[in-house]
């Protein structure tokens, strides 16, 4: 897991939470969407896990590189309103994006609940800053190395039966928001979910990032990413996410031989 | 390219040689070729090709310096107009334009207008760019949003008169259409930074990156002197049938962008990739339509065009429906795709006959599908390429302005919207049509700005 702080301006400035931003690491490199974790005067931080090729050139960049573009702030922020109990669910990754949602949401009067989830404690990020965020906060991995053994979706269960929860943000792999979200589907209760498709341009010019949602096509990068939780189509989703599985393998490989053989990164 | 009525000319590369790269198919007029061509205009007293040209470029001025010789001439009267001359020789539809009006043409070819533009660009970019004059800052701001044709010719023309010009890109390059969209064995992509270059040595300040209505909220923008809209039409229309989810299918726009701005071409070297089939369909028979298939030819396979009228009904130029078919390209016409087989991926791509009814609005006949009459065309790759609408964004984030039934900004003639400050030119405003279009819709958008701010 990398937590980047990138200086942007122009991004940093009118950022707020649920949004994204797209890097490119050099002239030959790919458009990336990472969601914005938070925001320090020019600053802006994104947390990623290493899986393909960008990622891990990213995080092979020594402090004080350079990365060729940023753009953003892009999509639609959280739909942040006073709706009374908030629960806020951060899973693997996600969780990244869950403290500055947490904190908006504080600051428009709601009480929120922080419920974080990992494969095990060293997966567990961001823990103090979640608990700062929060009034609240409930940490569950899935081997039972540091509290609740057991998902999330358990500990999201508990809440929604103990009192009453006005809205719920789900963020993490998309198997995890399509399984979190069954919870919360039986009261109606009002469930976003921030979905992270195969993007290219993030700008609502080309449709890669296509999701259906109540059955219409919707641009993920211009119509959310921010979406109703029960209305997605997670299978169809999943589905494109798998896409490019072999070129991202074999841009993966490229790169790692090429790092092995040099003994070390080009792009710093 | 300027293909007249016997199609293509002598000029292109053979078909068999240049579906294995992407360089210019068109290879241009020479020195003495340009010559001979140039002095082949009558010079006429009252010239009909003006009339044609929505830049209104002195062609028999610019055309009567390259029969002389004195190409460095004949690019001044050029760019005096025009400020992307290189890009509008090879992209513009002369045949309807300049070249569709010239007299010659009642009774045999008309002169080669935009191979002449092209050769005294080209020219001029190669021995060296001469910077046209500009006015001394009059001290008013203009926000440009978008560098795309529209975006550059009004920013081109305002940096010329004297005004402080700010010009937005949401993405890392400059261009527009003119880079993600025309692929570059149409338009060579370092003529187009080559060009675009010359808009910024006007003094034009170029901000990537930046999507406004996000990164440069509305009321920020609206705090410039004068605000011109460019964005374009690049929402990609879907047709809305089953299987559209599934991996394999692309709008044209991503499978263009993926290629013309990412390079998917080159991956691994270049790590955006692009799904190469072996089958690809392609549905749609406008310009767009046959660029998408000729770089899928490019990228290899059996490429099949599927247009739901006429041949003759075609919108797409005539040079590239040539070309496309030149390269092997294959074309099912009266058909209509309803459906997207496969599971996991693309397998074929079900379409129905259609049958030409009675004229539309359009003059066309209407299509309707004729009953029983499916098929199947085997394919791993759907491409769609049934037009594009404007983004709606920033459009969104400014209520106050007036939009049409189709999301189109509602200008008047000088490309004023409801918005006293406010002006907006090219696709945005006039739904998708050609570059040299939205260059000059633009460029009066640009002057109506300028008078507006010398009355300030």
């Amino acid at each position: 897991m990398i937590e980047l702080w990138v200086r942007a301006p122009h991004v940093a400035r009118h950022a707020r939470a649920g949004q994204f931003l797209i890097v490119r690491t050099d002239e030959n490199g790919e458009r990336i969407p990472l969601t914005i974790s938070a925001v320090k005067g020019d600053l802006v931080r994104v947390v990623f896990m290493t899986v393909g090729k960008t990622t891990y050139q990213l995080a092979a960049m020594p402090a004080g590189s350079s990365v060729r573009d940023v753009a953003g702030p892009l999509g639609k922020p959280s739909e942040v309103a006073k709706y009374g109990n908030c629960v806020v669910v951060g899973g693997g990754a996600g969780i990244a994006c869950c403290p500055i949602i947490a904190r908006e949401l504080r600051e428009a009067g709601n009480h929120v609940i922080g419920i974080i989830g990992a494969r095990n404690k060293d997966f567990l990020i961001l823990a103090d800053e979640m608990k700062d965020s929060c009034d609240e906060l409930g940490i569950a991995t899935d081997d039972g190395s540091f509290g609740h053994h057991g998902f999330a979706a358990d500990l999201l269960k508990q809440e929604i039966a103990n009192r009453k929860i006005d809205a719920v943000w789900i963020i993490g792999p998309a198997i995890m928001m399509k399984v979190t979200s069954q919870v919360t589907r039986p009261l109606g209760i009002r469930t976003f979910v921030s979905l992270n498709p195969i993007m290219v341009d993030g700008t609502g010019m080309c449709g890669s990032c296509r999701v259906t949602v109540r059955g219409e096509v919707k641009f993920a990068c211009v119509d959310g990413p921010e979406f109703d939780a029960h209305q997605v189509d997670f299978d169809g989703l999943m589905q494109r996410q798998r896409a490019y599985l072999d070129e991202e393998k074999e841009a993966l490989a490229g790169y790692q031989a090429h790092v092995c053989k040099c003994g070390g990164d080009h792009h710093a | 390219m300027y293909a007249n009525a016997e199609g293509t000319t002598m000029r292109d590369r053979p078909a068999e040689i240049r579906i294995h790269d992407f360089q210019e198919v068109d290879t241009g007029l020479s020195t003495e070729a340009a010559i001979r061509e140039a002095e082949r205009c009558i010079q006429c007293k009252k010239p009909l090709c003006v009339n044609g040209c929505p830049v209104c470029i002195d062609i028999p001025a610019f055309i009567r310096e390259v029969a002389a010789g004195n190409f460095r001439e004949s690019a001044r009267i050029l760019k005096a107009q025009n400020m992307l001359p290189a890009i509008c020789g090879r992209v513009c539809p002369q045949e309807t334009q300049c070249e569709g009006q010239c007299i010659l043409g009642k009774k045999e070819t008309p002169v080669k207008i935009g191979a002449l533009e092209r050769f005294v660009a080209d020219w001029e970019r190669e021995h060296g760019f001469e910077l046209p004059e500009t006015k001394p800052y009059r001290g008013m701001t203009v926000a440009v949003v978008g560098a795309g044709p529209a975006g550059l010719t009004a920013a081109a023309e305002l940096a010329r008169l004297g005004h402080r010009v700010t010009m937005y890109e949401s993405l890392h390059e400059a261009g527009g259409v003119l880079m993600y969209g025309i692929p570059a064995f149409r338009l060579p992509k370092e003529i187009v930074r080559a060009e675009i270059e010359q808009v910024l040595a006007l003094g034009v300040e170029l901000k990537l990156n930046h999507l406004v209505g996000r990164s440069v909220p509305v009321d920020e923008l609206l705090k410039f002197d004068a605000v011109f809209i460019g964005t374009g039409a690049g929402l990609p229309y879907f047709m809305g049938i089953p299987g559209e989810q599934l991996p394999g299918v692309y709008s044209a726009n991503e499978f263009l962008t993926r290629v013309n701005l990412m390079h998917a071409d080159k991956f691994p070297a270049f790590d955006t990739p692009v799904k190469r089939g072996s089958r690809i369909v392609v549905a749609g028979g406008g310009n767009v339509a046959m660029d998408a298939a000729r770089i899928a030819r490019r990228l290899g396979g059996k490429v099949t065009l599927v247009y739901r009228r006429r041949e003759e009904d075609l919108p797409a130029r005539a040079a590239e429906i040539e070309h496309a078919k030149e390269e092997g390209i294959e074309f099912v016409m009266c058909a209509n795709p309803v459906k997207i087989l496969g599971d996991q991926c693309v397998t074929g791509v079900e379409c129905v006959e259609m049958e030409m009814c009675k004229l539309d609005a359009s003059g066309r006949p209407e299509p309707k599908p004729t009953e029983g009459s499916t098929f199947t065309i085997d394919a791993d790759i759907f491409i769609q390429a049934i037009g594009q609408g404007p983004n709606p964004l920033l459009l969104n984030l400014l209520p106050q302005l007036e939009k049409s039934r189709r999301g189109n900004l509602v200008v008047d003639e000088n490309g004023r919207t409801k918005v006293p400050h406010v002006f907006a030119a090219g696709d945005v405003a006039t739904g998708a049509a050609t570059v040299i279009l939205a260059m000059g819709t633009a460029k009066t958008a640009a002057q109506a700005i300028d008078r507006m701010l010398r009355e300030r």
